[in-house]
């Protein structure tokens, strides 16, 4: 465990289960993000990463609910809340950054008023009051001419501005946790990279700890501090960040690496990619819920489901049966 | 060199368009002509509206009767029409702006709140709006009025109860499609309330179409307002109103044509202003009909 992690962490997801109509999408998912921390939530789509970010917020579409297990912001279990004591929490102690940057801010509202939002809802100010901390905020965010910038309409900004904005508006209120679902993928690679050295920059300044929610290995690798990595609705590896990528301990993360794309591999090689596609939660295995793509596959993995941390020390969990015949995995 | 064209860097914005541009310019005039007549009223008719001269009975226009001058004509009672159809905009424009507001106001309203609570809200509502949208009108109207009596305070709240639906299925339709946009998502995420949500961040991007509606139900309460006039369960006598002048002139169209013509040719005229207005509107407001206007 870092120095970060041992004292209380600002986000604890313990034992964490999400159903839809029955079926558990997130199974039994518990993570740590302390203080100024960004762990990374890595998986393919359908895995239940953004399940477990709604569940987090309260905000869960109607047909899903936990199930199951607490969510610690600091010492409160957001579980236990009712919507209005997550609306007072929502924005204000933890706030969320989506992927379309453009199109989630509203097209007819003044910029610096949507940054000013979450201190308007809250605080209860007025926005002219707030106006002043708002172009601070964007002044912040690396937005030239922020007292400009703040009287344009979103149609006036580019997407990476847009951006750099829905984050100024997350972070306006100082909370203790940031979610990030996505927050480069619309984005083009250039700005992709200052939005993430923004991100890195702007943890150097408070203390907020960071979930980011990402399928790109190379996001992973550029910010988090730490990652856990998922498939099939549970957490299947987690680790420090540059531990994943030296040692990676599960079959599916070591698969997972194996398809990036190398600027030193031979030419006119296929790209590498994984063996079969995500079953849907209603066809998912007994015991390993990888086990149906994994080389290493046995019956003692259909039997009975590894967990974490089934092995490995406690920085470094891997819920495989197979941990030493990993290296069969290439 | 770039290859780009100049034209194409602007950015759209549909308000700084010149929405008042050259075709729409006369029927604009035409409406504000009306809009500044009816608060005008007393200040520009040359004669009082409801004094009777029975020695200027039914007087051709441009009739001169012991100096008084009657530029349109008189009517039956030797009123002066033109005086009659200066306060007679009141009460149409009057019954007209009223209604829109109420019968908008509270068809926004509920079909807001059926697109964004969804459920037991959503199906209420918009079974009463199928209910009330299989009914005529008009005939609705007439049910109405005569239960509650005519006068012109009626004459606003049966108007606006039969229209409302017509807001209420166009706000419940906008809503449902913004409420999915990724920044209302935001909002709630931001912690915002549900009214915060509807007035904030819902409502300035649904108003566009509603206010096309609007438009185009404006000309219609003119005609509906005038059409209960004509039948007696509009305003009551004497006070002006086209659609009980054009009732009274129906009698006289033989010998004294003037009675029903010129209240007529106001109706038309103010009918098809705000009809075309909120024709320009619609293409303005509508993304898809954008290329059309492409000069």
């Amino acid at each position: 465990m870092t120095e970060r992690t041992r004292e209380a962490p600002v986000l604890a997801v313990r034992d964490l289960s999400v159903e839809i109509e029955g079926r558990r999408v997130v199974d039994g998912v518990s993570l740590d993000v302390g203080r100024a921390e960004v762990v990374a939530l890595v998986g393919e789509s359908g895995c239940g990463k953004s399940m477990i970010a709604f569940s987090i917020m309260g905000l869960l579409p109607a047909v899903a609910s936990v199930e199951t297990g607490r969510i610690l912001l600091g010492s409160e279990d957001l579980v236990a809340f009712d919507e209005e004591a997550m609306r007072a929490v929502r924005g204000d102690s933890m706030a969320m950054i989506f992927q379309e940057p453009v199109s989630s801010l509203n097209p007819l509202m003044k910029v610096g008023e949507q940054v000013a939002e979450s201190l308007v809802v809250h605080h209860g100010v007025s926005t002219a009051a707030a106006w002043g901390e708002a172009i601070d905020m964007l002044r912040q965010v690396g937005i030239p001419e922020p007292e400009r910038r703040a009287r344009q309409l979103p149609a006036e900004l580019s997407g990476g501005m847009c951006q750099r904005v829905m984050i100024a508006s997350a972070l306006i209120s100082q909370p203790r946790l940031l979610i990030a679902d996505e927050p480069t993928t619309a984005l083009d690679v250039t700005i992709q990279a200052q939005i993430l050295k923004l991100m890195k920059d702007l943890r150097g300044l408070g203390d907020t700890a960071i979930l980011i929610i990402t399928h790109d290995m190379g996001v992973v690798a550029d910010i988090a501090d730490r990652v856990c990595v998922m498939y099939g609705g549970r957490i299947v590896e987690t680790a420090e960040v540059h531990e994943i990528f030296a040692r990676p301990s599960h079959p599916y993360t070591r698969l997972l690496l194996g398809t990036i794309p190398k600027l030193t591999g031979q030419r006119k090689h296929l790209l590498r990619s994984i063996e079969g596609t995500v079953p849907d939660v209603s066809e998912w295995p007994s015991g390993c819920r990888f086990r149906t793509r994994c080389p290493l596959a046995d019956d003692a993995c259909a039997n009975v489901p590894p967990s974490l941390p089934v092995a490995g020390d406690e920085a470094h969990q891997s819920a495989c049966w197979h941990l030493d015949r990993l290296a069969e995995v290439a | 060199m770039s290859a780009l064209p100049h034209e194409a860097v602007a950015v759209e914005r549909p308000f700084r368009r010149r929405w008042w541009a050259a075709p729409m310019l006369p029927f604009i005039l035409i409406f504000a002509a009306f809009v500044l007549l009816a608060i005008f009223a007393p200040l520009i008719a040359p004669y009082e509206p409801n004094v009777q001269n029975l020695l200027g009975r039914l007087k051709p226009p441009g009739a001169v009767v012991r100096g008084v001058t009657y530029v349109l004509g008189s009517d039956e009672l030797g009123r002066d029409l033109l005086s009659r159809l200066i306060h007679g905009a009141r009460m149409s424009l009057a019954a007209a702006v009223l209604s829109v507001m109420l019968s908008g106001a509270v068809g926004t309203m509920l079909g807001m709140a059926a697109g964004y609570a969804r459920g037991w809200v959503e199906a209420v509502v918009m079974r009463i709006v199928d209910v009330f949208l299989s009914v005529p009108a008009v005939l609705l109207a007439i049910i109405t009025v005569a239960v509650l009596g005519p006068g012109f305070t009626n004459v606003v709240l049966v108007l606006a109860l039969t229209r409302w639906p017509r807001y209420a299925r166009v706000a419940y339709g906008q809503t449902l499609s913004v409420a999915n946009m990724p920044y209302v998502r935001l909002a709630r995420f931001m912690g915002a309330g549900r009214l915060r949500i509807l007035f904030v961040h819902i409502l300035p991007n649904i108003i566009g179409p509603l206010t096309v509606v609007a438009t185009l139900e404006f000309g219609l309460m003119v005609l509906f307002e005038a059409s209960l006039s004509f039948l007696g369960l509009g305003v009551q006598p004497p006070t002006a109103s086209w659609g009980a002048m054009l009732s009274v002139g129906r009698n006289y169209v033989s010998s004294a044509w003037w009675i029903a013509t010129f209240p007529g040719a106001c109706l038309f005229l103010l009918v098809l202003s705000v009809n075309l207005i909120g024709d320009s509107l619609r293409d303005l407001l509508d993304p898809k009909s954008r290329t059309r206007r492409k000069e």
